[in-house]
């Protein structure tokens, strides 16, 4: 049973949203979602400035076994990367939810987040895979 | 319901990720392929290869038997426990299973064929063997484990009997020796030194622990696949399989052409191919750049003539020794020392090289 923090938000594509205020959210990928990847080997992330619609491919983790693309599940605009990941794709496996964070988005339409699941029902989601 | 090797409750107690491997059960990795990956390269790693089907051939006509049903020539085997790699060859010329031969005795040898070929290569053994004095004999009570890595030999002599190390002193590639309890061959698939360990299902559970306590780490398919990908083995069903020739998978040098009234089956349609000029061959792929080569990408070039030719990637992944992507593809033989592979949404540049990235820890292009 996959590790889901009870204070973040999710998107049934597996991402992870945290809200860190003024309007600003940091997005990852689950920890069940990089185990169904296995080791990862690349994260090939956005640019800082990139605007974005939710639901638009922003990035992509390429693991040894497949190639992911990564949804954005807010619009809005990227306000920082995790660059740490150029060297250490692994983050993301050995800690999806803090060190292996992706990009910041500043977004645009708080209504948006509506659309995400509690954690309740992200578990619910996974369960019926 | 999936099929269980009797090691099955030792790798979920080592943490594996269990997968159905054309219809068996088998772990995938036990946390990080990577991890494995490195222990076989840097150490020693073993594998449960129990799903793997062991065929003994006996009979009075067992070396004509196999003569006739393999492109390699077991008359090359006269030394007993001397092995040897080949295809078994459908009439148009292709690929029905790649296996291991083994010379026992006297009208006695071992075939070690894959698992998701199992079914249909026991019908074409059967069948052909209709015709000769032989006996085929499928062994599933028989396990095996391999032990990969530089390591891999010296921790496993900790768990062999003296009479078994004696026996093995000396080895050479390629060779087995039947002592006690195991079967053990210096074969492998990982481009690493090791032994592939033939043991009764009863004392497999057994060796399995004595090979932990060595300090022997286990490791999964996954690992399993980045390695033999790395020393350029092929896989059957992505490098080659029944629409594909051994003269397009790199497999030229297991078909024994002499002597030349040997009359194996597919050897007149491998004549005919040759003489068709159309063959394509197997190439490795380099990739510096990121990303991942996979199979089933197509790869572009340009022939010395400015013609477009295309061929594909048979199987692709990162190489963990060397840090970016190889791959194994199958392409028109014109092709150069560069081309290009169309990649999600884009085309990446990629180096020609012969197939095979690593071998004992080092790269080998």
């Amino acid at each position: 049973m996959s590790n889901i923090p009870a204070e973040l938000k999710y998107a049934t594509s597996h991402e992870w949203v945290r809200d860190e205020g003024n309007g600003i959210f940091t997005v990852g990928i689950t920890d069940h979602a990089q185990g169904l990847l296995g080791d990862m080997v690349f994260v090939d992330l956005p640019d800082v400035g990139d605007t974005l619609d939710a639901g638009e491919d922003v990035a992509v983790a390429e693991s040894v076994k497949a190639a992911s693309d990564i949804y954005s599940p807010l619009t809005g605009e990227i306000v920082e990367i995790n660059e740490e990941l150029e060297d250490a794709p692994e983050l993301v496996n050995t800690d999806a939810f803090n060190d292996g964070w992706l990009f910041k988005i500043k977004i645009s339409d708080t209504s948006e987040l509506e659309n995400l699941l509690d954690a309740e029902g992200y578990q619910a989601t996974i369960e019926e895979d | 319901m999936a099929e269980r090797t009797v090691l099955f409750d030792k790798h979920i107690e080592a943490g594996a990720k269990m997968v159905d491997f054309h219809g068996w059960e088998m772990p995938i990795n036990y946390g990080s392929q990577i991890e494995e990956h490195h222990g076989v390269r840097k150490d020693a790693g073993m594998f449960d290869v129990s799903h793997m089907t062991v065929v003994d051939i006996k009979g009075s006509q067992a070396k004509e038997f196999l003569q006739k049903l393999l492109a390699n020539d077991v008359a090359k085997l006269t030394v007993e426990g001397k092995a040897m790699y080949g295809g078994m060859l459908n009439e148009q010329g292709f690929v029905i299973d790649d296996l291991i031969t083994y010379f026992m005795s006297e009208g006695y040898y071992r075939l070690v064929v894959n698992s998701a070929t199992r079914v249909k290569d026991m019908a074409w053994i059967s069948k052909q063997a209709a015709s000769f004095e032989v006996v085929v004999t499928e062994l599933p009570e028989l396990s095996m484990i391999a032990v990969q890595g530089p390591n891999a030999k010296e921790k496993a002599a900790k768990v062999f009997s003296t009479e078994q190390n004696e026996k093995l002193v000396g080895i050479k590639p390629f060779f087995a020796i039947d002592s006690g309890d195991y079967f053990i061959a210096t074969t492998g698939y990982t481009g690493e030194a090791g032994y592939e360990i033939i043991v009764h299902e009863d004392k497999a559970v057994a060796l399995w622990e004595q090979l932990l306590d060595a300090g022997v780490m286990p490791c999964g398919l996954g690992a399993r696949d980045t390695l033999r990908l790395e020393a350029g083995m092929n896989l059957y069903g992505l490098d080659m399989d029944e629409e594909v020739s051994p003269l397009a998978a790199n497999m030229a040098w297991t078909i024994a052409w002499e002597p030349s009234e040997r009359d194996f089956i597919g050897r007149a349609a491998l004549i005919a191919q040759k003489e068709s000029g159309t063959l394509l061959k197997q190439v490795g792929l380099v990739m510096e750049a990121k990303g991942v080569l996979r199979q089933g990408q197509k790869v572009v070039f340009k022939d010395s003539e400015g013609n477009d030719q295309e061929g594909v990637i048979t199987s692709g992944t990162f190489s963990p020794t060397l840090g970016y992507s190889v791959a194994i593809a199958r392409v028109p033989r014109s092709i150069g020392e560069t081309a290009q592979v169309e990649m999600r949404k884009k085309f990446a540049d990629v180096k020609v090289v012969k197939p095979g990235f690593v071998r004992n820890g080092k790269q080998t292009f």
